[in-house]
Parts: C-alpha cells; sequence; structure tokens
C-alpha cells in the first residue's frame, strides 16, 4: 500500500473500499454509487485502475495497491489544479489515478483516446474540458 | 489586483491531495450510524408500527418514530407541510417513517427490516394533470394545488389577437436527478451543555438550523450547523439536508451520542428531491415581419407528495415563462400539482429550464413558419433597454442579451453555416447516401439573479472579516462553497478590497454561529450578496486604517486611498505609508481591526393578484447554439460542439466563471440528451448510476465558453451571478439543432435515439414517405 507492507486480518468479502477507509484511515478514496459505476473509488491494483469498490479482501492478498495519496500522481495533480478542472473535488482522485494510467499507456494520447480512457470516471461539476486541457498541458510539458 | 485575474483555487490542492474532509470522512467518538425505515407504498394508511422486543431491549439501539419527535414533526421549508415521520399515512414511496442508530450502519440497516409496518394500501395518483382536474385522490388541501402564480401583461384575455401567425405546442420535460458525485449525508452531535451541532454536505446550513431547532423545539442559538466540503449539490442539498438533519438529530438527542446519515446512491436517487417534470402548453403569436405579438402559457409542474420548495420554483418559472422576449400581451398560469411521488425541490434554473424549452422551441417554430433565421428572430425580439418584460419590470442598465448574441454567432460562423431545414422525405429518402445529417439550433435566455421578489425575505446577508497585524485576514460569510468556486472569488474580493496578499486570506468553515442568517446559497446569489457584504466589512476596516494613517501622514482622512500594499494621498504620491505599517501601528492603538458586514438586496416587487412586478434587482443573459449531428438510421444524437455566451457583469476569475459554464453547458447537454428517470407505479426504476445515464467524457462536445462583461453596479467589482444559467438553454438548443439536421421537432425530452428515429417514421409516414 503507497509503498508499504500491511498485514490485516479480515472478512473474505470485505471491499478494498472500506479496508483502505476505515482499517487504513486513507480517507483519499472515496464511494461514489458502490456499484462500479462512477469511477470515484478507482486505485491502482498492481498498476490496474479498478473501482476499490468491486474488489474484496480475497483478492488483494500480495498485490500492490496504490492510492491518491501516494506521490506518484503530483505531477498529474499540478496540472489539474492549474487547468482549474477540479470544483467539487469527489471525482478528483479518481481521475488523476485513471489519467496517470492513460499517460503511461500514451505519452501523446489523441482526444478520443482521452475521453475513452477517461470514460469510467463521471463527473458532474467540470463539464471535463478542464480535466482534458490539464492532460494536453502535461504533454506540452512533456515535449519540451 | 487579483479580482478579474485566473488565480488557482484555494481548495483545489487539498482536493487533489485527497486530503480533504467531507462528512464521510469525520467520524466522532462514540459515533452511531442510522438508518431510516421507509415507506414501500406510494399511498397508505399506517394501522401499526411493530417493533420486536428483542429490538426494543437491545441497549445499543436507538429506535425514533414520529411520537418521538421533541417539537413539530415537520421539516420546515416553506408551507410546513412536509412530515417528518410518517405517523398516520404515508404519500409517496421512500417516505421515512422511523429512524434507527447503531454501532454499525449494517446492524442499524438490520433492525429497519425487523421492524414490521401494518399498513393499508390506499389510492394513488401520479399524473399531475389528473390530479388537478379530476382528483380522484387528495394528496394536497382540496384540489391538490400546492401553489398558483400567474402573469397578466397588457391585453391578457386576448393575447394573439393582432397576430398574423401563431405556433402553439404542448411540451414535456422530465424529471432530472442531480447526480452529485458525493451522496447526502450528516452527522448530529449533541453537545454536553444540551445545544446540538450539526456537520454535513449542504448548501443552506441557515435552513438547517431552523428546521432542526423546531423539530427538537431547541433555541435556535443551541442549534449550530457547519457546513463541511460538499461535494456538488446544483439544488439537491438546498431541502433535503435539513430532512436529513432532523432526522439525525432526534436519534442524536435520544442516543446522547453523535450520529452519522450517509445516503447510499439508490437512497439518494430514489428518495430526494429532483427537477420538476413539467407540461407546458403555449401559444405564441406575432406579425409577419417576426415581432412578437401575444403569448399565452398554461405551466403544470408535478411537485410529489409534500411541497417543500415547489411554490418558488413555481413562482420563478411562472416569471420566466415567455423567455427573454419584449412581449405586449401575454397571460401565464403556472400550478404546482401534489401527486403520491418523491417531492421534488431545486436543481439548477430553478422550474426554468422546463418553460425555457418550450419558449425556445415555440421561438424555433415561429422562426420555421415565416421563413426567418432563428437568431435574427430573436434579435428582432429580444428585450432592450427601455422594454418590459413579460412582468411589466422596466430594463435599463446591465442586459447583454444582444450582445451574447453576436458574440455566439461571430464565434460559431452561423451567418455561413445555417440552412433551413430538410423535409423529413428528403431525409429518409436520402438516408443512403447521407446517413448523418448536421445542424444548428440556437436558444436565448435570461435569468433573475437572487431570490426574486418571492424570497425578498431571505434576500439578506452577512459576511465577517478580521484583519490581523501581519496583513493576512481570516473571513466568514453565510453562503456555502460546494464545487462551483465561491470561496476562491470570496477571497480574491477581500484581498483587493483590503489591498493584501490573495495568498495571505482565509475563509473559514460556513457556520450559522458566525454571521446571521444570511439565506440560501441558490439562485446564483452568492457572489454578488456575499460579496457585497464583505465589501461593506472591508470597507469599516478601511476607514478606520485611514484615521490612523491620515494621522502619521498628517491628512484628511478623506484624501487618502489605497493602492499596491501602500496608503497614500491621491493627488500627493510623496505621502504614503506602507499598509503593514499602518496596520501595526492600528494593532498598537488598539483599534478593531475587525468588522461585520451586512448586505440586502436591491429593490423588488411582486403583485400577485395583477400578475406584475419588479421581479428581480438584475438579470443575467445568454445565448447558446449547439451543433449536432444525427443519424438517420439510427436516431443517435452527438453534440458536437456548444458555443454559449453569458452576460454575468463581471469575471472575477475567468477560469472558474468558465467552469461554471462548462459545467452546466453538460448539464444541460444531459437534461436534453440522455437523462431519463423512470417512474413506475410511484417507484423510481432506474435508481443506480448505470441505469440513469448522466454525460460522460464521450459525451462532452467541443464547449466555446465565451463571457461578455457588462459591469453592474450593484454587484461586487460589477459582478451578477453565473451558477445557473449555463444549464438553462442547452436542450432546446439541441433540439431545434436536431429539427435543422432532419426536419422534425421533439416536444419533449430527453431526446433519445428511439425517440428521433420514431418522430421520423412517424412524419415521414404522415409526409407519405
Amino acid at each position: 500500500m503507497n509503498g508499504r507492507k500491511y498485514e490485516l486480518e479480515t472478512q473474505p468479502a470485505r471491499r478494498l473500499l472500506d479496508i483502505l477507509r476505515e482499517d487504513l484511515h486513507l480517507t483519499g478514496t472515496k464511494e461514489g454509487c458502490g456499484e462500479g459505476e462512477c469511477g470515484v473509488c478507482t486505485v491502482l491494483l498492481d498498476g490496474f485502475t479498478v473501482n476499490s469498490c468491486l474488489v474484496i479482501a480475497a483478492q488483494i492478498s500480495g498485490a500492490t495497491v496504490e492510492t491518491i495519496e501516494n506521490p506518484i500522481f503530483d505531477p498529474i495533480r499540478a496540472v489539474l489544479i492549474e487547468s482549474g478542472g477540479i470544483q467539487c473535488g469527489f471525482c478528483t482522485p479518481g481521475i488523476i489515478i485513471t489519467s496517470h494510467v492513460l499517460l503511461q499507456q500514451y505519452s501523446q494520447p489523441t482526444m478520443q483516446q482521452i475521453r475513452r480512457g477517461l470514460a469510467g470516471n463521471l463527473c458532474r461539476c467540470t463539464g471535463y474540458t478542464k480535466i482534458f486541457q490539464a492532460i494536453e498541458l502535461i504533454q506540452d510539458s512533456n515535449q519540451k | 489586483m487579483v479580482v478579474g485575474e485566473r488565480v488557482p483555487r484555494k481548495d483545489s490542492q487539498a482536493k487533489a491531495e485527497g486530503r480533504t474532509l467531507f462528512i464521510d470522512d469525520y467520524n466522532f467518538p462514540n459515533m452511531l450510524h442510522a438508518a431510516v425505515k421507509r415507506s414501500p407504498h406510494p399511498h397508505a394508511r399506517i394501522k401499526a408500527i411493530h417493533v420486536p422486543e428483542e429490538l426494543l431491549n437491545d441497549p445499543e439501539l436507538v429506535i425514533v418514530t414520529s411520537k418521538d419527535v421533541p417539537g413539530k414533526n415537520r421539516v420546515h421549508i416553506v408551507l410546513d407541510d412536509w412530515v417528518l415521520l410518517a405517523d398516520e399515512n404515508v404519500k409517496h414511496i421512500g417516505e421515512p417513517i422511523a429512524v434507527i442508530a447503531a454501532r454499525t450502519k449494517e446492524q442499524a440497516m438490520t433492525a429497519t427490516e425487523a421492524i414490521v409496518v401494518d399498513y393499508e394500501p390506499l389510492p394513488a395518483i401520479f399524473d399531475p394533470v389528473v390530479a388537478r382536474n379530476e382528483r380522484p385522490v387528495t394528496v394536497f388541501g382540496e384540489g391538490n394545488v400546492m401553489a398558483y402564480h400567474k402573469v397578466r401583461k397588457g391585453d391578457w384575455e386576448d393575447p394573439l389577437s393582432g397576430a398574423d401567425v401563431v405556433v402553439e405546442g404542448e411540451y414535456v420535460t422530465p424529471y432530472q436527478d442531480h447526480a452529485y458525485l458525493e451522496t447526502n449525508g450528516v452527522i448530529a452531535c449533541p453537545e454536553p451543555d444540551g445545544s446540538i451541532i450539526i456537520y454535513g454536505s449542504m448548501q443552506c446550513p441557515f435552513y438547517v438550523q431552523t428546521a432542526v431547532a423546531e423539530v427538537l423545539a431547541k433555541p435556535k442559538a443551541e442549534v449550530v450547523v457547519v457546513q463541511v466540503a460538499t461535494g456538488g449539490a446544483f439544488g439537491g442539498k438546498e431541502d433535503v439536508p435539513s430532512q436529513l438533519a432532523s432526522l439525525c438529530a432526534v436519534a442524536a438527542v435520544h442516543a446522547r451520542k453523535p450520529v452519522k446519515l450517509i445516503y447510499s446512491r439508490e437512497e439518494d436517487i430514489e428518495t430526494t428531491s429532483k427537477r420538476h417534470p413539467g407540461i407546458i402548453r403555449c401559444k405564441l403569436g406575432a406579425r409577419k415581419d417576426g415581432k412578437l405579438v401575444g403569448a399565452s402559457i398554461e405551466y403544470i409542474i408535478n411537485a410529489g407528495a409534500y411541497a417543500t420548495l415547489s411554490p418558488v420554483v413555481l413562482w420563478r418559472g411562472n416569471v420566466h415563462a415567455a423567455g427573454p422576449y419584449a412581449i405586449p400581451n401575454v397571460k401565464v398560469d403556472s400550478y404546482a400539482i401534489a401527486t403520491n411521488t418523491v417531492p421534488c425541490g431545486a436543481f439548477r434554473g430553478f422550474g426554468s429550464p422546463q418553460v425555457l424549452y418550450a419558449a425556445e422551441t415555440q421561438m424555433d417554430k415561429l422562426a420555421a413558419v415565416l421563413k426567418l433565421d432563428p437568431a435574427e428572430l430573436r434579435r428582432r425580439n429580444l428585450i432592450k433597454p427601455g422594454d418590459t418584460t413579460i412582468t411589466g419590470h422596466e430594463i435599463q442598465e446591465s442586459w447583454g442579451a444582444e450582445q451574447t448574441l453576436d458574440a455566439v454567432l461571430e464565434r460559431n460562423g452561423w451567418k455561413d453555416k445555417w440552412m433551413l431545414a430538410p423535409t423529413v422525405s428528403e431525409v429518409l429518402e436520402d438516408a443512403w447516401e447521407k446517413p448523418k445529417r448536421r445542424g444548428f439550433g440556437i436558444s436565448t435566455i435570461c435569468y433573475g439573479v437572487g431570490l426574486g421578489a418571492a424570497g425578498k425575505i431571505l434576500a439578506r446577508t452577512g459576511a465577517y472579516v478580521q484583519l490581523e497585524s501581519d496583513l493576512s485576514v481570516g473571513f466568514a460569510v453565510g453562503t456555502t462553497e460546494m464545487g462551483q468556486g465561491m470561496m476562491t472569488v470570496l477571497s480574491q474580493i477581500v484581498a483587493d478590497a483590503l489591498g493584501v496578499p490573495y495568498d495571505k486570506v482565509r475563509m473559514q468553515s460556513t457556520d450559522t454561529s458566525r454571521v446571521p442568517d444570511s439565506g440560501p446559497t441558490v439562485a446564483s446569489r452568492a457572489t454578488t450578496m456575499s460579496g457585497r457584504a464583505l465589501l461593506d466589512a472591508c470597507h469599516q476596516i478601511i476607514v478606520r486604517l485611514f484615521e490612523v494613517a491620515g494621522e502619521l501622514l498628517e491628512v484628511e482622512p478623506k484624501t487618502l486611498e489605497l493602492a499596491n500594499g501602500e496608503i497614500k494621498v491621491s493627488s500627493n504620491s510623496s505621502k504614503r505609508i506602507a499598509l503593514l505599517k499602518v496596520v501595526q501601528e492600528a494593532s498598537a492603538r488598539r483599534v478593531d481591526l475587525a468588522a461585520h458586514g451586512w448586505y440586502v438586496a436591491p429593490h423588488s416587487s411582486w403583485d400577485a393578484e395583477r400578475g406584475q412586478g419588479d421581479c428581480y434587482f438584475t438579470y443575467a443573459t445568454a445565448t447558446n447554439v449547439a451543433e449536432v449531428e444525427v443519424d438517420v438510421e439510427t436516431g443517435t444524437v452527438d453534440v458536437l460542439r456548444i458555443t454559449t455566451a453569458h452576460e454575468c457583469g463581471r469575471a472575477i476569475n475567468p477560469t472558474t466563471l468558465e467552469g461554471q459554464i462548462e459545467g452546466g453547458t453538460v448539464q444541460g447537454i444531459g437534461y436534453g440528451r440522455f437523462e431519463r428517470l423512470v417512474l413506475q407505479d410511484g417507484r423510481i426504476e432506474t435508481n443506480n448510476l448505470g441505469d440513469y445515464v448522466i454525460p460522460t467524457t464521450e459525451d462532452t462536445p467541443q464547449i466555446d465558453a465565451l463571457f461578455i462583461e457588462m459591469h453592474y453596479d450593484g454587484g461586487p467589482y460589477g459582478a451578477k451571478g453565473i451558477g445557473e444559467q449555463p444549464l438553462m438553454g442547452i436542450a432546446p438548443a439541441i433540439t431545434n439543432a436536431i429539427y435543422n439536421a432532419v426536419g422534425v421537432r421533439l416536444e419533449r425530452i430527453p431526446a433519445l435515439p428511439e425517440d428521433v428515429w420514431n418522430a421520423l417514421q412517424q412524419k415521414g409516414r404522415k409526409e407519405g414517405t
């Protein structure tokens, strides 16, 4: 978990989301729907984006988990703040984590790839436009 | 100067790090978790509530029903009809009957299932027109009419006489769910001294304070409400938090422990307030040259089982019913009708998106009949300074409707792109060669800023400003940050008003014990109202600083001005002193560097009998153009581009302003194109974000977010408000674009593919294709 080893004893069907928020006191990961529809609870599990409300304890033994509190997301944080892509902030952790993986997969993503990549993260405040601009900003600065 | 600059938001860093605490992130010692037992019937008499012995004897459970409410068993909003915990009967599916608090949420939910209620189901009514006209079931009062408003202007009895052309229609608009990503939640914490503190996700702490005080029969000063970071609201957290807080507070008082209540997504979609579904029947008449002569409108909203905000939602829709046009003869009759469905409340636009959908489609119909460019038709009829609104309010200043029209048309290239719509026959005949067709649609809107004459009694705001001896400033207001950027914009205003650096200004959480009742954070009012209250407080502090500076410089205070971190004589730049020095000296002299500010909204009026009045102290205007591509074979509508211009006084922060425009535009796309809430026998079937579809990144078009700055004298640094306008005209711009693309007129939204396809097929059959 974010670079540290943890040993926990819990029920096999306990959601990763609750383990993070209640046992490890990492409340940066939020619950938006509890059904894997909104992407608000997104974390990285062995490098892949997952909805932590749909991952259970039995699945994560020995796995690597990275949550929004991890410093690897700092570069995305900076451009999202600069472009103005944060309003209420509730979807923000999921958006940041998914964007990070998108940029690992495509160093110069097209608008279509950006839209598709982020389609699993709902946002109700921003209209997504400044989130797109943030990803374009980081591409520009990577190019330089 | 930071006003007008794209300074970074105050709250982004913490939000980006996941450190911002929302209500579910808070925990208190000994805290219990609550669950609500709700009615499965849309209408029933409660014969008995059976609580099993083992639950009653469980020392860890707190069970609360109507008999346990210390004060009024009503949630105060407007009419005081909203039952808190059902006692004799239930009037909608999901109505609360009991609250259970337990050590864990699971235990509380198990207990709700163990409680058995004996119901006698009664006939229920879901259709507002039947509820009003035939009244087979009584849900409210005698005729199910919760509220009625009217507009009467000019020759209202025969408004269409003198018209060469009349267009008419019956338009139907749907429910809309707010779908904020953070569901509703509160924590009620009883204090040792008998008072109670409510923390929660909310827009209106003072509404919550009043409601909880009445429910608990406690003095207001013993009910403190603190808003915490709120994950989106859009009106959905205007009335609902008063209900959650009241339910929680009663449980907390009985438990003598903090109680937390967080709604699941299903519970939130099923039981919290929605945008009112609307039916708008209207006629619009014009001369051959396109000049409007008269309008006749009937507006019906389905209010649900309890009134909550319906009377005021109806009023706003009523006075905006015919759009931003100069029309001499107008008759509007508006009704809020009770049915056995979820009570509806506030949602961005507050009763106006429904009527504007109708009004802007009517204008488009008129343009088609007259074979006029719809943009030109609007230009000929938009209110200009000197004209009156449909309520007889003469518009004199700060009205930029035509400027927004010019800006959008220029950016969009409308003049070169717009063409008359094809016939459906052409469209269907050429479907093989041209399976996709593009079209452009336009809408223009105006919006009264602030609560208006109907909400006059609430139209006042307080502020507190405390200047420290090191030039840092703390301030508090009564309105709330919910993502829109209020904290940032008000910090910019305070920074410039006091001449201190932006990064030394801090806004504290909105707390009812910090400033007096400032009304709700709604109606796009926070920038103007809280901004002016802050300027009032800052001005008082400046006056005291100028006294001190005047003595130090040996000049009259009235010759001084504040600029660039200095206080100096306006006409003599050699007499100047650093602001920091003045503040330190004032501090040493024990001058009070804190002040309380107050702002009361300017004049507005409403004569309900005459249906006329000066409804709002100012108006904001906007024009929207949508470009769509319709797939003729599937009915799918891709919204390609939205060009939208907003005249909103002054952009205090262009980035947050654009954010409001872009976010509201996409919500408007959802309203017009995607969001369908399905109610079956009073039950909301689409109770999750997989079935209730809101726009994703893939549904978001290119958005040109433009703003026009026309200084509004009554606003802080000339600003008005922006929160709601971006959503209001998007749906008709889209359906007007669909007409322009394929020749079918949709009189219902959302424009789902099957609806567009069916409309094409039906009209094709009529035309004989």
